[in-house]
């Protein structure tokens, strides 16, 4: 259980959720942990957990849509540990279901500038810290899968489809300089978010149940599992790949 | 706790290269395995290989076109260790690379019989010993880039894309009893004894090392780790879905060189 010992290891929006999920399995692995989140408490927590367990962890208070927190974050895992050897790209900001005509426009100026452009800048300041480490993995959190499409969601799967295709396009780039870019396309988890929806959607819960083949909702502990192996050694050729963590989500037509 | 401390399994086509990395892998982590190939010598390796590093291995020579052996293969995991919790169907022959027209209906038959019928009678056979056990994991060895024509690969690519819509169905039809399946999708791998034929080859070597982003060839083993993670419980959540261990070869086409 420590296939990441010595290594150093970021999440954004880690407060709770998939992202606290993921910091929590980085350090079970023996990575030392920053924890980021735009909720200084959540944040905060997380990182107690993770030292109550016995490991490595600090947080930073951080908005993805700012490249100056950004930055500072990078900066911090550099300051405090010594280097950024591996992140996962987990933040994002929700907006309600809305069919595209009915958006804001500043409600997608909004949505894109974290859930797009965040991962952007999150991914810009992790690569330059990885090159100068000398190499790193990178796993960004997708949903769906590059084809999927679900209604009123334009402002979220059109970012998330982008970021597969910086996922790809990083890969290509930066995969002869020992950084390995990812993305996992969780399904349906028993998360804050996830209840936060089902208390404003009659059946929620009974409607992703009946697309998921495996007929459960998963714990975010189980794709925080893809997350950590695609950044371990043992994925080591594992590059410019989206990993379906969805019991079965994507598979069906409809 | 090692991925499959106390798991059984068997890996077809495990005579040599990624199958037999797969036994390897699977040892580490502590499970017990069944050696299946058509390949007596080869099998018979894999098994020494694997007891030599602390394993436990038994060899049942198949050949997965026979229903007979297919049934015999998975009967005989049974009977030695007691359970069936992953198989990796791998085994495969390989194909006359040719255009449509000059494929003759022989090579046709002999890729499909082997390449997509015998992933079929394997599937069939492991999902009813692992539906009356009430969990299982199946990963099918798929090619790296199952999207991607090339050329000349008719058949080939007829039975890797069949393999991806068996995997789809059955994992979409058996998600629910527990049992899981999935596909690795491997790119270039030179085992060791290729190595060194490479090594009088710079040219060639040159060549394979270019496939991919991270500009280098995988040892099978790397490819072996995606399987063996998905066999285990760490990919509980994981169906019908293909993992691409490619060193980012599909994910999008390289600028050649000038």
């Amino acid at each position: 259980m420590s296939a990441l010992a010595g290594r150093v290891a970021l999440v954004t929006g880690s407060g709770r959720g998939l992202g606290r999920a993921c910091a929590r399995t980085f350090a079970r692995e023996g990575a030392k942990v920053v924890v980021a989140d735009m909720d200084p408490e959540t944040g905060a927590e997380t990182a107690r957990l993770i030292r109550e367990a016995g490991g490595e962890a600090m947080s930073v208070r951080v908005d993805i849509s700012k490249s100056t927190d950004v930055q500072t974050m990078v900066q911090t895992a550099i300051d405090t540990y010594g280097g950024l050897d591996c992140a996962i790209n987990n933040a994002v900001c929700g907006l309600p279901r809305a069919s595209l005509a009915d958006i804001s426009e500043a409600d997608w100026d909004r949505a894109l500038a974290v859930n797009f452009t965040g991962v952007f800048l999150c991914m810009k300041y992790e690569i330059r810290a990885m090159l100068t480490r000398g190499g790193g993995a990178i796993v960004n959190i997708g949903a769906g899968n590059e084809h999927t499409a679900m209604p009123g969601l334009s402002w979220y799967l059109s970012a998330k489809q982008g970021i597969y295709g910086l996922t790809k396009v990083s890969a290509l780039d930066y995969g002869a300089k020992g950084i390995r870019v990812n993305a996992v396309a969780p399904g349906p988890m028993w998360t804050p978010a996830l209840r936060e929806t089902a208390a404003t959607i009659p059946h929620h819960i009974d409607n992703h149940i009946a697309h998921v083949p495996m007929r459960r909702i998963a714990e975010p502990e189980e794709v925080a599992e893809a997350a950590v192996w695609l950044c371990s050694p043992a994925a080591s050729y594992v590059l410019g790949h989206t990993m379906s963590v969805d019991g079965g989500y994507v598979l069906g037509a409809g | 706790m090692r991925d499959l401390e106390g798991k059984v399994g068997l890996v077809t086509g495990s005579g040599r290269g990624l199958g037999r990395a797969c036994c390897e892998v699977v040892a580490r982590e502590g499970g017990k395995v069944v050696v299946a190939d058509i390949d007596i010598q080869g099998g018979q390796e894999t098994v020494r290989l694997v007891e030599a590093a602390g394993g436990k291995a038994t060899f049942v020579r198949t050949d997965v076109s026979q229903s007979r052996d297919v049934q015999a293969m998975v009967r005989a995991t049974i009977d030695a260790y007691g359970r069936l919790d992953f198989a990796v169907n791998n085994a495969m022959i390989p194909t006359p690379f040719v255009p449509l027209a000059d494929l003759s209906e022989e090579d046709w038959d002999r890729t499909m019989a082997v390449n997509l019928k015998g992933v079929f009678l394997c599937m069939k056979y492991e999902l009813r010993a692992m539906l009356e056990q009430g969990s299982g994991s199946i990963v099918n060895i798929g090619s790296g880039n199952e999207h991607a024509a090339a050329p000349g690969i008719n058949a080939y690519a007829a039975a890797k894309r069949g393999l991806l819509g068996l995997t789809a169905v059955a994992a979409l039809d058996y998600g629910e009893y527990n049992i899981r399946v999935n596909a690795v999708g491997p790119g270039t791998m030179v085992t060791p004894s290729m190595r060194k034929a490479l090594d009088e080859n710079p040219k060639h070597r040159a060549f394979l090392e270019s496939l991919a982003p991270i500009k280098r060839f995988s040892d099978p083993r790397e490819v072996a780790e995606a399987v063996v993670w998905l066999c285990s419980d760490k990919a509980s959540f994981v169906v019908g879905h293909t993992l691409v261990a490619d060193g980012g070869a599909c994910a999008g086409k390289l600028l050649k060189p000038a």
